[in-house]
């Protein structure tokens, strides 16, 4: 999704059929379990569907385990030892039976063994996931207080010249590519005033250059939709009502507009978490660094099934819980959600004028 | 020693071209000083106990024990029976001391080291190699080279705690060289009875110099210096416990990265330094070192079902229409070699072909013409109407572009079909192709046997080339072995059966810190010599 297509969904009205929604006070356990069966209704879809279009490809895990492991891509693998290891791994059998087994496993908790490197898919995850996380909060530190600065700043300033110039940042930043943002940092940072290690997982120093290089783009996108929130109320009726009463602009800013104008901001940060981990598969790469990224990696060069599985079912319930998390969020930050308590949120520009007034 | 997926110019590659290009400015500020160095020491002085060796590995190993993948790199954790002198080719002794070979290579006895131990604190006894090579057995398909090495073994006998005798069932003579592979490595007791996947991950014990300190997968791999080794092989560069205390081998597999990082010291060494990055390396101070991978060069291995390629002047004329100098030249470096035979120049039983490899594309011309196939309108040739086009299936291109254009200078149309590696070996099985861009890495000259086994061989040299690849598995007079991996090469040459084209290079680049880096004969890299000044 684009940032401008996330920041519409942001800003549309919620209603009761789908979205997010203002929850029913006294309904909150029976909400609760509703949510839970939802959350597992998409784990499970996600499996499925990772498993149908995995498991039919005309992929080969074990004949490339077997040239992998005998000296790379033009070598001549043993047809005979191949057959042997796709009875070993299940590879033989019919698909229905495969689905069967693999999914009575994973409601088990066993995610199976990865062909590569015979490790428990399970353990793969959770020695990478933490890594993956640690990237992702540090890129999270970088993009939320510099996402929200540059529209604030361009806010404040009277000089049309800065402001353009801030207004244009995001843009730019959208528009980085992460691989080349890596590099260049890298080359200046790193190999020429060796100011940063370039590579590995060892302590904070290592992680300045990677949450850059993730936190920037993010950063960018979360300015975009805050510096376009706040452009559009800073026109509005209720902000020219304010100036009329003498307010400053400061005032008008932090009291009256960021408040309305953070709401899609904040709903698009959830989105970019979840897209940070999408992120890390580059960024992990340019610095050398373990982690999810590189588990997907090594995954999919060696199309490892049951790796891949694992993949798109920690990445489902990562997508499940972060936006049951903003969806939570949603009432602390916004009064007309909690107050609702299940009527339709009436948020249109009409009821802000009337508010602010 | 071959090595999974390496990473030739691509995209990525220019991408990163363009922003060091972008960058220059800041990289022409460090300094150029070159520095010569001797990475035989003998220039630094004395060596020098001590010190952390940073490597840079351009792949994520997916096993880190050899019994099951042979792709790893060599740790120095096990050792092996015999060791290959990298320089003769000749099996020295190792954890055996000595050995006997029955005449008929059907038999061999090994006479065990005696106060080796495994760093675990148990002893090497003949029950623990025959546990070993039991295991290797068992693992069955997961085990890559070991099932090929130890085919037709009938027994494994263990008359005295020193002693085993392995039989086989037929003439094996590759088997003593493969005793001194790391695909049959002796390990520990307590480690043969981890889960396959355990070991895998590094759980594993052995009698090396060194011991595995920490794995922490698709990021690095720390092995520590084992006190009290004192059972090195005679091919080594000395004696007693390796020189450095630690190795950390971080894995690395962005080249920019990985150069950079070597540029600006933050490692000592990096391996697969490209043809493209290998002048910033020279010209930052660093030296680069290389070893030539033993085995079947990288080759085109015509399938002779079909009619055309069953033809020997076809392929003969094609074998000629190659530049193998132009190859090299264009885009590899010298520490890449044009091939001269079919196995490279540092395989044992290597014979030097490179007279009937030279680039002829007059008689190339001439061979065609001969055969019916005359210039087409568009300068490919045609017969009876068909066109000249011919395919080549293959993993991961290599010179191919440039050989499509060398053979369209004769008449001849090459298709390129890049396929997935799974993808890859169901069109080889199922014959469904014209040329395939193979390789196989092995010290000894047993890889034609295994590997040209395989194939359709048509023509007069079929039978004597089978003679020639059982002559040589079944004497254990190296003479005789070399005479008759000569007679299968000239054969497998002159009638084209294996079109060569180059010979293949493990290149690494190292500070001028570190010195007595060695590669072992499968052309990995060795730490137990190498010291830091």
């Amino acid at each position: 999704m684009t940032a401008f297509a996330m920041a519409r969904e942001a800003r549309r009205p919620r209603h009761p059929a789908g979205g997010v929604r203002p929850r029913r006070r006294g309904a909150g356990l029976h909400g609760l379990a509703r949510r839970f069966v939802q959350v597992v209704f998409v784990v499970w879809a996600a499996f499925t569907g990772a498993f149908l279009a995995l498991y039919r490809m005309p992929s080969d895990p074990v004949t490339l385990m077997l040239a992998q492991r005998s000296g790379g891509p033009n070598v001549v693998v043993d047809p005979a030892q191949e057959a042997a290891l796709r009875v070993e791994y299940g590879f033989d059998q019919p698909l229905w039976r495969q689905y069967g087994t693999l999914l009575g496993r994973a409601l088990r908790g066993d995610l199976g063994t990865s062909v590569q490197t015979g490790q428990p898919v399970r353990e793969l995850l959770t020695d990478a996931l933490p890594q993956t996380a640690q990237l992702t909060a540090a890129a999270l530190l970088v993009a939320m207080p510099l996402g929200m600065a540059v529209p604030i700043a361009s806010a404040h300033s009277r000089r049309r010249r800065i402001r353009g110039m801030l207004d244009a940042l995001p843009a730019a930043g959208v528009s980085i590519p992460s691989f080349w943002l890596g590099i260049l940092l890298l080359q200046a940072l790193s190999f020429h005033w060796a100011l940063l290690p370039a590579t590995g997982n060892a302590g904070l120093r290592s992680l300045v250059l990677p949450a850059i290089t993730l936190g920037l783009p993010a950063a960018a996108v979360i300015a975009q939709v805050l510096g376009r929130g706040l452009r559009s109320d800073l026109g509005s009726a209720y902000v020219e009502l304010a100036r009329a009463r003498g307010a400053s602009q400061s005032r008008i800013v932090f009291r009256h507009v960021l408040r309305n104008a953070a709401l899609p901001a904040l709903t698009v940060a959830g989105l970019l978490v979840a897209n940070l981990f999408g992120g890390a598969v580059i960024v992990e790469t340019v610095f050398a660094r373990a982690g999810l990224g590189q588990v997907t990696v090594a995954a999919v060069t060696n199309e490892d099934l049951p790796v891949l599985l694992g993949l798109v079912v920690l990445a489902a319930m990562i997508y499940a819980v972060l936006s049951l998390l903003v969806e939570a969020l949603y009432p602390l930050l916004d009064p007309r959600v909690r107050r609702d308590s299940g009527e339709v949120s009436r948020r249109t520009s009409g009821t802000r004028t009337q508010e602010a007034a | 020693m071959s090595r999974p997926v390496r990473r030739r110019p691509r995209t990525g590659a220019a991408l990163a071209a363009v922003v060091t290009a972008a960058v220059v400015v800041l990289a022409a500020c460090s300094s150029g000083h070159a520095r010569s160095q001797s990475v035989g020491g003998s220039a630094a002085g004395p060596s020098r106990q001590g010190g952390t060796l940073r490597y840079a590995l351009f792949y994520s190993p997916t096993c880190l024990d050899p019994q099951q993948a042979g792709e790893g790199p060599d740790l120095g954790v096990v050792e092996s029976l015999t060791a290959q002198n990298p320089n003769t080719g000749a099996v020295v002794a190792s954890l055996a001391a000595s050995w006997e070979v029955r005449g008929d290579a059907t038999s061999f006895t090994f006479h065990l080291r005696p106060n080796v131990t495994f760093s675990d604190g148990s002893a090497l006894t003949s029950t623990v190699v025959a546990q070993n090579l039991n295991a290797i057995r068992r693992l069955g398909a997961t085990a890559s080279h070991a099932g090929a090495y130890l085919a037709a073994l009938t027994s494994v006998d263990t008359p005295d705690p020193r002693t085993v005798t392995i039989t086989f069932n037929r003439p094996n003579a590759q088997f003593l060289q493969a005793t001194a592979t790391p695909a049959l490595a002796i390990e520990s007791a307590a480690s043969l009875a981890r889960p396959a996947g355990e070991r895998c991950a590094g759980k594993i014990v052995g009698t090396g110099p060194f011991v595995v300190d920490s794995y922490t997968p698709n990021q690095q791999i720390v092995i520590k210096r084992r006190a009290g080794y004192a059972w090195a092989p005679s091919s080594a560069g000395h004696q007693g416990p390796a020189r450095l205390d630690q190795v950390r081998i971080a894995i690395v597999t962005n080249e920019t990265t990985r150069t950079g990082s070597l540029l600006s010291h933050q490692f000592d060494v990096i391996s697969n330094v490209t043809p493209q990055d290998e002048p910033r390396v020279r010209a930052g101070g660093f030296s680069v070192l290389s070893r030539t991978d033993p085995g079947v060069v990288l080759s085109l291995w015509p399938n002779e079902k079909r009619p055309t390629l069953a033809n020997r002047d076809i392929r003969v004329a094609i074998s000629r229409a190659i530049d193998r100098q132009d190859i090299i030249a264009t885009l590899y470096t010298p520490q890449y070699k044009p091939a001269t035979s079919v196995l490279s120049s540092t395989t044992p039983g290597y014979t030097d072909l490179g007279r009937d490899l030279a680039r002829d594309p007059a008689s190339a011309r001439a061979l065609l013409d001969a055969a019916g196939w005359k210039p087409g309108p568009d300068g490919i040739r045609v017969r009876g109407g068909q066109r000249l086009t011919l395919d080549v299936i293959f993993g991961l291109p290599r010179s191919l572009e440039l050989i499509q254009q060398q053979l369209h200078a004769v008449g001849v149309d090459l298709r390129l079909r890049q396929l997935s590696i799974s993808e890859l070996q169901a069109q080889f099985a199922a014959g469904n192709y014209d040329f395939f861009l193979g390789n196989s890495a092995r010290a000894d000259p047993d890889v034609l046997r295994t590997l040209f086994a395989g194939f359709t061989i048509t023509g007069a040299s079929a039978d004597p080339l089978t003679a020639a690849l059982n002559g040589q598995a079944a004497s254990v007079d190296t003479a005789v072995r070399n005479r008759d991996a000569a007679i299968a090469q000239r054969l497998l040459v002159t009638d084209a059966h294996d079109i060569p084209i180059t010979e293949l290079a493990e290149v690494v680049a190292a500070s001028d810190k570190v010195h007595d880096l060695r590669f072992n004969a499968n052309a990995s890299l060795n730490f137990y010599d190498a010291w830091l000044s």
